[in-house]
């Protein structure tokens, strides 16, 4: 039997036992109970839990019942979380010492642990996964195997039909009408800047190179942002089929994964799914009888942001400083070791196989006129709903954060979103129905980035945001070029200067002009890019600057050194609570009954009197 | 030839031309910093940005290359500003201690600050991390003046390959620094120098040596003797405005004298005794198969390059000639036979050596370099100190009148004089070797195939009958290639010359610096190793072994080349050096 006609049982004989898994309707008196092991749950115990499923299940004998790891579900607020097949019962924040219960419960008596099902945002308690109105608006084409499948497990990948765009691909189709699929799919680039990636598959194509390679970016380093190790860890096969795709349409029988080495279980699995499609004969040469050969190697990260840029991650696979190199030349002609080299980040291949498998037309029918497909957001901040959601391009921010996220906690006021993290900037409540793409982020002076998108509620202070990114870049700014290596240091100190009540009108200015010599002079896209959330912050959110400069006022009271606590006399009974718990003595006043007043020389604006006052006399 | 447009000039330039190269051509200069041509095209200061039409932002003109009709605007608000900017905040972080500063009045910086009119800088905050290295005897780094420019780090890893220094941390952190952020004198730094010739700032200078000098120089009981190096004299001219090339030997030596050296000697002579000693050995290491003395020999005269093989081929310190460097000898020979004929106790005698070098610095204070527990040399000066103590002393000395170095040891050959360039010693090495197995003065002296800039070249010279094969190498980055070569055997080399700077000692890490834009405009190089072969045409005695001063020492105290006094006093050894320490 060859490879394919290995894969092709493979796949039919694990498809009829995982139907399960994705359908609630099946005929079957198995019960697969699926335990989230990305990196949150995993940090959360879960592999605990799966031990203890496993335990129990064999000390009371039970059969049928399955226990499997999967990649991350997504709504990473409720994790750990635990699903059982095929009802897709959805138990939220599971605990190792809750598993016998879900055993006896649900499994034996074959009823609900109710408290553990997940309460929606209007406090309906829900039992299944796809009722959750998280994941009603959510559309999964990257996603579509985290949570469904063992990454660890090919067979399982293959079920699903995995590698089956691959043999399409290798035995009907030429390079030339695989690099028209995807151009024709209207797939740009998720890694920030939406270049679109039939085109870079074509450069690639064209380029004139004994040798060329295929490279994935997996050093995703916005903070805040996870959708690539999400892919990683939850259906790692699926890019490096990928990859192989890229491989065979651009001529390139080598490629790359760089990883960040701050992702140790998105490694592990990536090796493991290296190694099981050697095994099967997938990775390597001859592929599915044809004389299309592939070999794959990982390269870690050391955790420099600037790496994620392209030419500064070749220069890191190489062994040299992660620093960019200019362009042009593109890598497209001159890459990894001056061959003609393409390079697209996870999220970008994780849609190849799909485009392959349901076409162009299918694809490009799904999102906006010049973004199509959909857009993996890694959803934070001041927001219930915190986790990973896959939404159709040109959903709106407002369905987002309120429909998808499920709103702002605490009853708050939204006040801004960032996106594209410290190369991004900040969309103000007037921009909740714009509808995301990448054309209209730009527009609004943001920019679709990798995927962060973090909300922010009232209580934060765009200065003080501002100085955060800056200090991000500060931080990470490879130090290559001037404008970026000490621009981006004299935007800080300013900002610094700014939320310390230092800042004059004079400062503002300067922090402007800075601004344009950053972006117009850096080297790369990091420094060209450094300055948005400041300029962004500073058009929305002008008066707040202006406000911490010539009024020495921050009105979220987020800059501690800006904010005066003071007693309010009229309310203060004199008790004497707040001056027992200050923890510097800048309270003054003695006896009970005498009221008291703080020393503002003295005092850190810890906040430690407010919370202990009885009366609510301090503000 | 392509056609572009540049501020609305159209013309005509070949293709592959950078940007910046083509505006030079209808006489832009775009202002540059990190730039230096071949060695350090890296685009990171931003000096350079151009407008070009259609290219989204700023283009740096010194890596981008010209397309057919592309239309470059180097001069407008934009652009200006940016630069400007851009210059402002590398002067906010740079330590601004000008007046003080040992690169005052030469310094790329300083020179942009100018052009740009900057009269204040709009940001402050804080300056780059400082650290100070002095711990070498060769060469001190200043962070705080570093400008990040890369300009050393390329030199050292690209030109040298040597590798000791990198950009470490990151950011605003960024710094150069060593493997382990060690000090100079304890990592695989060889001194040679360069690094210092192409810093646009003061954040590496060479460790100065001037105060001791002065001090002795004023203690009446202490006989100060100083000796030049042939290369100085044909530089020192530029640090007092003269042209690039001048040969102000007869001036310096009236400046030394004013100085306050009791006499002044030429380092020429002391190679005319190298050239009698290696020359010989040489002949001897030919006829006799020794193995403890292997072919291919290697020269020694370099300090620097005997670094360099102690660290990175110790295996091979037997082929190195066994003569101690030209000042070295003659700084024995000054203790000894100067003193015994002079009647003056050595240890009274200083002996300060002016050389265009930073290496010589550290080769001074070797162990080896003693003879009777007193070191051959006392102090080494470079060109540009010796520069500093004639302005320090009020000489003008553009209008001083010439002198004549002091006799009986005053008198050099041309065969010392061109020493001071790349295969200047092979060749002096051969008229004397030739003469010495032929036994005639014979005509023939001039060796073109190892004169000019090529880093590494190759020669058979037929020596009576004898084809001898030679290699001359300058620059470590040659060495190292020649000595791959000798490692897996296709040297095919009887005698290798190398020197460690590229173009030899003319180009020492201790001669005047020149700008980018100096360099750009004039073949510094050949304009100085032109004005030592002139110097060797013009001289009366153009071989080493017939300097009657040579001749008559030999004849008086050493007796034989290579005898035993000699041997004692003018011949050295070495050892493995550990690369970090």
């Amino acid at each position: 039997m060859n490879t394919i006609e290995k894969i092709h049982k493979i796949r039919e004989e694990k498809r009829k036992e995982l139907e399960l898994r994705i359908k609630t309707n099946c005929d079957t008196r198995e019960k697969h109970i699926l335990v989230c092991h990305g990196t949150g749950c995993t940090s959360s115990k879960s592999p605990k839990i799966l031990e203890n499923f496993r335990k129990i299940l064999e000390e009371k004998n039970i059969e049928n019942v399955r226990v499997i790891k999967t990649g991350c579900f997504g709504l990473c607020a409720k994790g750990p979380v635990v699903i059982i097949r095929p009802e897709n019962t959805f138990y939220a924040h599971v605990k190792p010492e809750d598993c016998e219960e879900i055993i006896q419960t649900h499994i034996v008596e074959n009823k609900r642990v109710e408290r553990l099902l997940c309460k929606d945002i209007d406090g309906k308690l829900v039992e299944k996964l796809d009722e959750l109105e998280f994941y009603k608006k959510q559309k999964r084409i990257v996603l579509k195997n985290c949570g469904v499948i063992n990454p660890e497990d090919i067979d399982e990948y293959i079920a699903f039909d995995g590698y089956l765009a691959l043999e399409k691909v290798l035995t009907q189709m030429t390079p030339e009408e695989v690099i028209e699929e995807i151009t024709k799919s209207g797939l740009r680039g998720r890694g920030g800047a939406g270049f679109p990636t039939g085109k870079k598959w074509l450069f690639a194509r064209q380029a004139q190179g004994d040798q060329k390679y295929v490279v994935c970016n997996a050093d995703e380093g916005d903070p805040g942002a996870f959708m690539d190790r999400s892919v990683l860890e939850g259906d790692p096969h699926s890019v490096i089929e990928a990859m192989m795709i890229a491989g065979y349409a651009i001529g390139a029988n080598e490629g790359y994964i760089y990883v960040r080495a701050e992702y140790p279980i998105a490694v592990k699995r990536f090796q493991i799914a290296i190694d099981q499609a050697k095994e099967k004969g997938i990775l390597g040469k001859n592929i599915f009888g044809t004389d299309f050969e592939f070999d794959l190697h990982i390269r870690l990260g050391a955790g420099a942001f600037v790496c994620g840029e392209e030419t500064a991650l070749l220069e890191s696979i190489e062994g040299r400083r992660g620093q960019p190199r200019l362009k042009p030349p593109f890598p497209a002609n001159s890459g990894l070791w001056k061959s003609p080299t393409l390079i697209n980040n996870v999220e970008t291949y994780a849609n190849i196989t799909q485009i392959i498998l349901n076409g162009a037309d299918w694809y490009s029918s799904i999102g906006t006129e010049g973004s199509k497909g959909t857009k993996v957001f890694a959803l934070g901040g001041n927001v219930n709903n915190i986790g990973l959601v896959e939404v159709p391009m040109g959903t709106t921010l407002r369905e987002i954060v309120y429909d998808i996220g499920g709103g702002i906690p605490n009853k708050r006021e939204f006040k801004a979103a960032q996106t594209g993290g410290p190369s991004g900037g900040c969309i103000p409540a007037e921009y909740l129905d714009t509808p995301i793409d990448y054309e209209s982020l730009k527009e609004i002076g943001s920019m679709m980035g990798s995927g962060g998108l973090i909300v922010m509620d009232d209580s934060k202070c765009m200065v003080n945001l501002a100085k955060f990114y800056l200090g991000f870049t500060v931080d990470e700014s490879c130090g290559k070029c001037n404008p970026c290596r000490i621009g981006t240091k004299r935007m800080y100190e300013i900002l610094e200067k700014l939320t310390n009540g230092e800042g004059t009108l004079e400062d503002i200015k300067k922090l402007e002009e800075l601004t344009k010599t950053v972006s117009k002079a850096s080297v790369c896209g990091l420094g060209q890019t450094a300055s948005n959330p400041v300029i962004s912050t500073l058009k929305y959110f002008r008066n707040e600057y202006e406000e911490h400069a010539a009024d020495k006022k921050c009105s979220t009271n987020e800059c501690k050194k800006l904010a005066k606590i003071e007693i309010n006399p009229e309310a203060c009974k004199g008790c004497g609570l707040c001056q027992k718990s200050c923890p510097v003595g800048a309270i003054e006043g003695e006896g009970p009954g005498t009221k008291r007043h703080i020393n503002q020389d003295k005092c850190i604006k810890c906040g430690t009197c407010i919370s202990k006052c009885p009366f609510k006399a301090i503000h | 030839m392509i056609k572009i447009t540049i501020d609305g000039i159209e013309t005509e330039v070949p293709e592959n031309m950078t940007v910046l190269e083509a505006a030079r051509t209808v006489g832009i200069d775009i202002p540059t910093l990190c730039f230096l041509k071949d060695i350090n095209e890296v685009g990171d200061c931003r000096m350079c940005l151009v407008e070009v039409e259609g290219a989204r932002g700023f283009v740096p003109s010194c890596m981008q290359k010209v397309t057919d009709g592309m239309v470059i605007r180097t001069n407008t608000k934009e652009v200006n500003d940016a630069r400007k900017n851009v210059l402002e905040l590398i002067l906010s972080a740079h330590e601004k201690k000008c007046l003080s500063c040992i690169r005052n009045g030469n310094c790329e910086l300083q020179d942009l600050a100018q052009k740009f009119g900057i009269t204040d800088v709009e940001f402050d905050g804080a300056i780059n991390n400082k650290q100070i290295d002095d711990k070498s005897t060769s060469i001190v780094r200043n962070t705080a003046k570093c400008v990040l420019c890369r300009r050393c780090t390329s030199t050292c890893q690209k030109v040298q390959e040597i590798g000791a220094i990198e950009c470490v941390n990151r950011g605003f952190d960024s710094t150069i620094s060593t493997a382990g952020n060690k000090s100079l004198a304890e990592v695989n730094c060889t001194f040679c120098g360069q690094c210092i010739q192409n810093c646009p700032t003061a954040a590496l200078h060479e460790k100065e040596n001037i105060d001791e000098v002065w001090e002795k120089l004023k203690d009446e009981n202490t006989v100060v003797l100083v000796q030049t190096a042939p290369a100085v004299r044909v530089a020192l001219g530029e640090e007092f405005g003269m042209p690039i090339g001048t040969n102000a030997q007869g001036k310096m030596i009236t400046a030394l004298k004013r100085l306050g050296f009791n006499k002044v000697f030429d380092t020429n002579t002391g190679a005319d005794f190298t050239i009698m000693e290696e020359a010989s050995e040489f002949i001897n290491r030919v006829l006799k198969a020794d193995k403890k003395k292997p072919l291919p020999m290697l020269t020694s005269c370099c300090p620097a390059w005997i670094r360099f093989i102690e660290m990175e081929y110790p295996e091979y310190l037997a082929n190195l000639s066994s003569c101690k460097s030209p000042h070295e000898m003659f700084g024995a020979i000054l203790k000894t036979y100067y003193a015994e004929k002079n009647n003056i106790d050595p240890k009274n005698i200083y002996v300060v050596s002016v050389m265009p070098c930073v290496a010589k610095k550290f080769e001074r204070q070797r162990p080896e370099m003693k003879n009777e527990d007193l070191y051959n040399v006392d102090a080494v000066i470079t060109t540009r100190e010796l520069a500093k103590m004639i302005r320090q002393a009020n000489i003008d000395f553009e209008d001083l009148t010439d002198s004549g170095f002091d006799n009986p040891m005053g008198e050099a050959t041309g065969a010392g004089a061109i020493f001071g360039t790349t295969g200047g010693v092979m060749e002096a090495a051969l008229r004397t070797a030739q003469d010495l197995l032929t036994g005639k003065d014979l005509e023939e002296i001039k060796f073109e195939e190892i004169r000019g800039e090529k880093g590494i070249k190759r020669a058979t010279v037929n020596v009576n009958g004898k084809d001898i094969r030679i290699i001359v190498a300058s620059g470590l980055g040659n060495a190292r290639k020649v000595m791959e070569m000798v490692k897996n055997g296709t040297a095919e080399a009887d005698f290798i010359e190398v020197m460690a700077c590229p173009g030899g000692c003319i180009m020492g890490g201790g001669q005047p610096i020149k700008s980018s834009k100096t360099r750009r405009k004039y073949d510094v190089r050949k304009l100085r190793a032109d004005a030592l072969y002139t110097i060797d045409e013009k001289s009366t005695i153009r071989k080493s072994h017939q300097n009657p001063v040579l001749q008559e020492i030999y004849k008086d105290f050493f007796g034989e080349p290579n005898g035993h006094k000699a041997h004692e006093l003018l011949h050295t050894s070495y050892a493995k050096r550990e690369k970090y320490l």
